[in-house]
């Protein structure tokens, strides 16, 4: 049997530099899988490529044995891989419930015709139903007529996720989904990402938050300067020396 | 539903006054309601596209190819010219089809002048090859609309009430279908595409499909009202979709703004109503483009955002459900 998702010897070059380097790891199905890196560690490109924002400059992304690198990221995302952004990027003119529905665009495919003669109406019932089921799951459903641009930081980054979940994913790429929550909205954020998980959603997760990535993860890749450093568990990552030598690296070149 | 009760009156006393409103006016002011009621069509499929956020500068042209297109199939082909409009329509859509390959490899400010080379390479074909676009004279003689009559009442389309309720009612039926279309999922995705393609596509939207769609099918409804056009006026050519066209076109859109969907239509009313009947009345006639600039840039720095922005502020936006 295939592994899930493979990635294999992926390369990333932008000119001269090469953000990410010959890197390998596999994602198991219905894991939380955690991509740690220090800053500029190439953990953002290495989303991109296998999102297809980006086409590899070498190596392959394979999901359940076929290769989905090089497509275009609409025709990733129709094969059940959603990422998030590490930005909050959002609709911002468009309502929070309008921003979920974008999400139920695969499943409930709009046409103009069915639209025009309103032949679409279980289509629309069924959007409506699911984008509103995806806004409870993340408890921003009280918020559903709020403008997404004019809400909290962390409640931004809960409708990315809301919008990826709306989309019934195989595999979620949350990038750095934390950033901006209160120690709270992250706790009850683990939870759910949980909960996704045991709904048979996989989960590739990039986060600075170590806590909670250490909380929240299988399995753990980390990587440093587009390389591969360690892979392993939660505690043998932690412990790991390459790791604590590249955040302590890391933190003495910040400071 | 009183709700409901109300807008059946309010749109039946809307029809009314629009039945009612040629017989108030003057014959040269029934041939501009004509023309404005055949705009309103060019700058409700012009705002179709800018959904998208997409300006073209072709729009005119396209509007033109329907025009062309619906004039040679009744002169050369002999189609009856109802049937011909629908295939001018249909013309400007494919045309679109075609243009959209190379021009939707660019976007903003590119597809911009893309659009316009396109425009201008189509409009150099109408003057170049006299046969069968009759070259810069264009075309003359357009088979107008066949005299019709239901029960007592008898339409002969010279006349400009008559034909204002023909392409009135195809213009209403018009804006209701482009209406429906950007209330539907699909103009939500056009939105989505608008502000933010990276998310669209994350959700699995293939945006090129989407500009494609918004551009093909506002193309139709330009064609459309190209035909309208050309069988009322009888005579068509190069100089009448030309860029300065185009320009009143944009200042319509522009000077309504493009937010709501009644904003273009605002502003393709109001500039109309100033220009042709307060400016010509006045016999400031020959100053248009002038007026329309300094109208252009007044509204630019005094109302950024349209007349519509004026309306919204009386009424608030209705949320989307079901
Ligand atoms: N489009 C691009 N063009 C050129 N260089 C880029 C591009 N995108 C990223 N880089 C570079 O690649 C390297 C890796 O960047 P990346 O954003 O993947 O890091 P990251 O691990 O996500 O960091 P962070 O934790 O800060 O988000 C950086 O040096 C960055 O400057
Ligand atoms: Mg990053």
């Amino acid at each position: 049997m295939n592994p899930f998702l493979e990635i294999d010897r992926l390369t990333m070059r932008f000119g001269g530099l090469t953000a990410v380097d010959g890197l390998s790891f596999t994602v198991e199905h219905g894991a939380i899988h955690g991509l740690i890196g220090p800053n500029g560690a190439g953990k953002t490109t290495t989303f991109n490529a296998i999102s297809g924002f980006y086409r590899p400059s070498g190596g392959e992304v394979r999901l359940r044995g076929e290769v989905i690198s090089g497509l275009s990221m609409h025709e990733v995302a129709r094969r059940g891989v959603i990422r998030t952004f590490q930005h909050s990027t959002l609709f911002a003119e468009m309502t929070v419930l309008e921003n979920a529905l974008m999400g139920t665009h695969m499943a409930f495919r709009p046409n103009v015709f069915a639209a025009i003669v309103g032949w679409d109406r279980e289509d629309r019932r069924g959007a409506y139903a699911r984008a509103v089921e995806a806004l409870e799951f993340f408890g921003l459903e009280g918020l559903r007529g709020e403008r997404a641009g004019d809400l909290a930081h962390g409640h931004q980054r809960a409708l990315g996720m809301a919008i990826a979940y709306a989309a019934h994913p195989d595999v979620v790429l949350l990038d750095e989904p934390f950033t901006g929550m209160n120690p709270e909205e992250t706790t009850r954020m683990m939870e759910l990402m949980r909960k996704l998980r045991d709904s048979g959603v996989t989960i590739l997760i990039v986060e600075h938050d170590m806590h909670a990535i250490m909380g929240l993860c299988d399995r753990i890749t980390c990587m440093s300067f587009g390389k591969l450093l360690a892979e392993g568990g939660p505690a043998e990552i932690r412990s790991h020396p390459d790791v604590i030598e590249a955040y302590l690296g890391g933190a003495r070149h910040v400071s | 539903m009183p709700r409901t009760v109300l807008l059946v009156i309010l749109w039946a006393a809307v029809a009314a006054v629009l039945v009612a409103l040629p017989h108030a006016l003057s014959f040269s002011q029934q041939e501009i309601l004509v023309f404005m009621t055949i705009n309103l069509l060019v700058v409700a499929s012009y705002r179709l596209l800018t959904l998208t956020g997409e300006w073209s500068l072709g729009h005119v042209v396209i509007v033109g190819v329907g025009a062309y297109a619906s004039a040679l199939y009744t002169k050369e082909l002999g189609i009856p010219v109802p049937v011909s409009m629908l295939l001018g329509a249909c013309t400007s859509a494919l045309i679109a089809m075609g243009l959209s390959y190379p021009l939707f490899r660019m976007k903003g400010f590119y597809f911009l002048i893309g659009s316009f080379a396109a425009g201008e390479i189509i409009r150099l074909l109408w003057k170049r090859f006299r046969e069968p676009f009759g070259g810069p004279k264009g075309i003359k003689g357009i088979d107008p609309m066949p005299d019709f009559s239901i029960g007592i009442w008898d339409f002969d389309f010279f006349e400009p009430v008559s034909y204002y309720y023909f392409a009135g009612a195809v213009v209403a039926l018009c804006l209701w279908l482009l209406w429906r279309i950007e209330r539907s999922p699909v103009g939500l995705t056009f939105h989505a595409v608008h502000w933010q393609d990276k998310l669209a596509q994350s959700a699995g939207v293939n945006v090129r499909a989407y500009r494609t769609l918004a551009f093909v099918v506002a193309s139709g409804f330009a064609g459309l009202a190209g035909a309208l056009g050309a069988h009322y006026i009888g005579t068509i050519n190069p100089n009448g979709f030309d860029v300065e066209t185009m320009v009143f076109v944009l200042t319509w859109t522009i000077v309504g703004g493009t937010a709501t969907f009644y904003g273009p239509l605002m502003g393709c009313i109001a500039l109309t109503v100033l220009n042709e009947i307060v400016l010509r009345e006045m016999g400031f006639e020959q100053m248009r483009p002038l007026i329309y600039g300094a109208v252009l840039i007044l509204s630019i720095l005094f109302l950024p955002k349209g007349l519509e922005s004026l309306v919204q502020k009386l009424v608030k936006p209705r949320r989307v459900e079901p």
